[in-house]
């Protein structure tokens, strides 16, 4: 079954202060079947975060269709699917991580976990218990629960954006560089988490900069340069 | 996915002051900014049309001037309307435009149906009654006659909102301003009204309280599922708060879509400035 499926998309900034458009990416072709994780690599600049945040539309996506076949809706294009569709999407079937954290101020690490379930409608024992859960699950260290993330490292900044998100059992899941500016320990953890999460099944689309990293783990990889899609696997066999 | 908004605001137009020839065009009236140089109208709100849905925080963003409070206070039959429609999802009040309704349904459906929290406490709260019986006025007006009930109902309130015990026969005009700010919210809770309207609430207050009242806005929306219209010129509470956001520019609607969209990627040029502005 496709889940994503993304036609000549493209998109433009308009910056009105200096009277100019100019095209973030475009002509992007893509598709990505249920289960699957695809890579998108590229330069910084070369548009990858942009084809990310307009699945999610924190942009507003110009040209091109973003197909997505949705448990709620079945199959709709997010490049023009209505707001409080969108906002149910984001409450119950897509989620977005990143290492920025943009959080209710003065709230513990936990409390956030728990409110994502609450969100849903979650009674306050279930939050609870699968919030303590989600944050083991991703080794975030127990002391922190009940800090506030406002001093967190990127690592884990990331690991509570990651535990928020998944705490709602997405069906797909965005990850924007889950791994840019962390050493090579936490890498390899954020490794064991996408590697965790993609044996529970969920359809994960990530943007690295380095996806050697990820071999293995990608079933494709999206080249901003060259606009092709390769099966992971074939460049394995090819670099072996 | 089928919605029946809880609100619907049809073009909703405000102006003060008669207008004259140069200004009267609907479509074009030659204004600076909002005001008629000729004869001195100001057109606050333009065409404003927008649909409340239930249990979402809607956000309105503007500068100082641009009909925000104008907006609110026409929604909230504190100011006459000069043209416009909204419409209630409410059985008794279905198919009528509110607007045009009598003064007397007008305070039924205030005591009933909305909330209000106004930037300036003086204007939620009689500042010489006791807390409690800031509750229960409102309490009253909708209807309800039961005093150890009534009492009852605003401990429960106030303390939902942490005002100590001990200082809930107090009158307001004692608190400080974030107290009294969240006095008029359980004020303004009292009814259970499935609208509320906050305009500006964290104004003036300290960044520390205002994380409260964020904290406590959130939870009711949470907990009780209350459609909200949040107005604020401060960014970044819209964007703790509103799942959509409205910018208003000189009485108008220039821009409308997910908060964090129009953040990221606004498309208005004054919408851009804005968002370049923020710290």
């Amino acid at each position: 079954m496709t889940m994503l499926e993304i036609t000549d998309f493209g998109k433009r900034f308009t910056i009105h202060h200096l009277g100019k458009t100019m095209p973030a990416t475009e002509h992007i072709n893509f598709s990505l079947e249920a289960g699957e994780f695809i890579g998108i690599v590229g330069k910084s600049g070369s548009g990858k975060s942009t084809i990310l945040k307009s699945i999610y539309r924190s942009y507003l996506p110009d040209t091109g269709k973003i197909l997505y076949d949705s448990a709620r809706f079945g199959l709709v294009d997010l490049a023009t699917i209505s707001e409080r569709e969108m906002l149910y999407l984001r409450k119950y079937e897509i989620g977005y991580v990143s290492q920025f954290l943009n959080v209710m101020p003065r709230t513990t690490c936990r409390q956030l976990v728990i409110n994502a379930l609450l969100e849903m409608g979650e009674t306050e024992e279930v939050a609870l218990i699968e919030a303590e859960k989600a944050l083991a699950h991703f080794e975030m260290n127990p002391k922190l629960w009940d800090s506030y993330p406002n001093t967190f490292s990127g690592g884990e900044k990331l690991r509570l954006n990651i535990a928020m998100a998944t705490v709602k059992k997405p069906r797909l899941l965005l990850l924007d560089e889950p791994t840019a500016s962390l050493d090579q320990q936490s890498k390899v953890r954020v490794r064991e988490m996408i590697e965790k999460l993609k044996n529970k099944g969920t359809t994960l689309v990530g943007i690295f900069h380095d996806i050697e990293f990820m071999e293995g783990l990608c079933d494709k990889v999206f080249d901003m340069q060259t606009r092709e899609l390769t099966l992971a696997k074939e460049t394995v066999t090819h670099e072996s | 996915m089928h919605e029946e908004p809880i609100l619907q605001v049809r073009n909703l137009r405000k102006q003060f002051g008669t207008g004259c020839k140069q200004c009267s065009d609907i479509d074009n009236r030659n204004l600076e900014k909002n005001f008629c140089k000729q004869c001195g109208t100001v057109y606050a709100c333009q065409d404003i049309s927008f649909d409340l849905y239930p249990g979402e925080i809607l956000g309105i963003v503007g500068e100082s001037g641009s009909g925000k409070s104008t907006m609110m206070q026409c929604l909230y039959f504190d100011a006459d309307v000069s043209s416009g429609e909204a419409y209630i999802s409410e059985p008794i009040l279905a198919g009528k435009n509110v607007f045009e309704l009598s003064s007397q349904q007008k305070r039924s459906i205030r005591n009933h149906v909305y909330g209000m929290v106004y930037q300036n406490p003086v204007q939620g709260l009689k500042m010489n009654f006791s807390s409690v019986g800031n509750i229960a006025e409102k309490l009253i007006a909708a209807g309800n006659r039961n005093v150890s009930e009534m009492e009852a109902t605003s401990k429960r309130l106030l303390e939902s909102v942490h005002i100590p015990i001990h200082r809930m026969k107090e009158e307001p005009r004692n608190f400080s301003g974030g107290m009294q700010q969240r006095v008029q919210i359980a004020k303004a809770l009292s009814n259970n009204p499935p609208i509320l309207f906050l305009d500006e609430v964290t104004t003036g207050l300290d960044l520390s309280v205002q994380a409260n009242v964020l904290d406590l806005i959130k939870n009711i929306q949470r907990d009780l599922g209350i459609s909200m219209i949040v107005v604020s010129h401060d960014l970044a509470v819209i964007r703790m708060l509103a799942d959509r956001t409205i910018v208003l520019l000189n009485g108008e609607i220039i821009e409308q879509g997910l908060t964090d969209q129009v953040l990221e990627d606004p498309q208005h040029e004054y919408t851009q400035q804005l968002v370049y502005s923020l710290l």
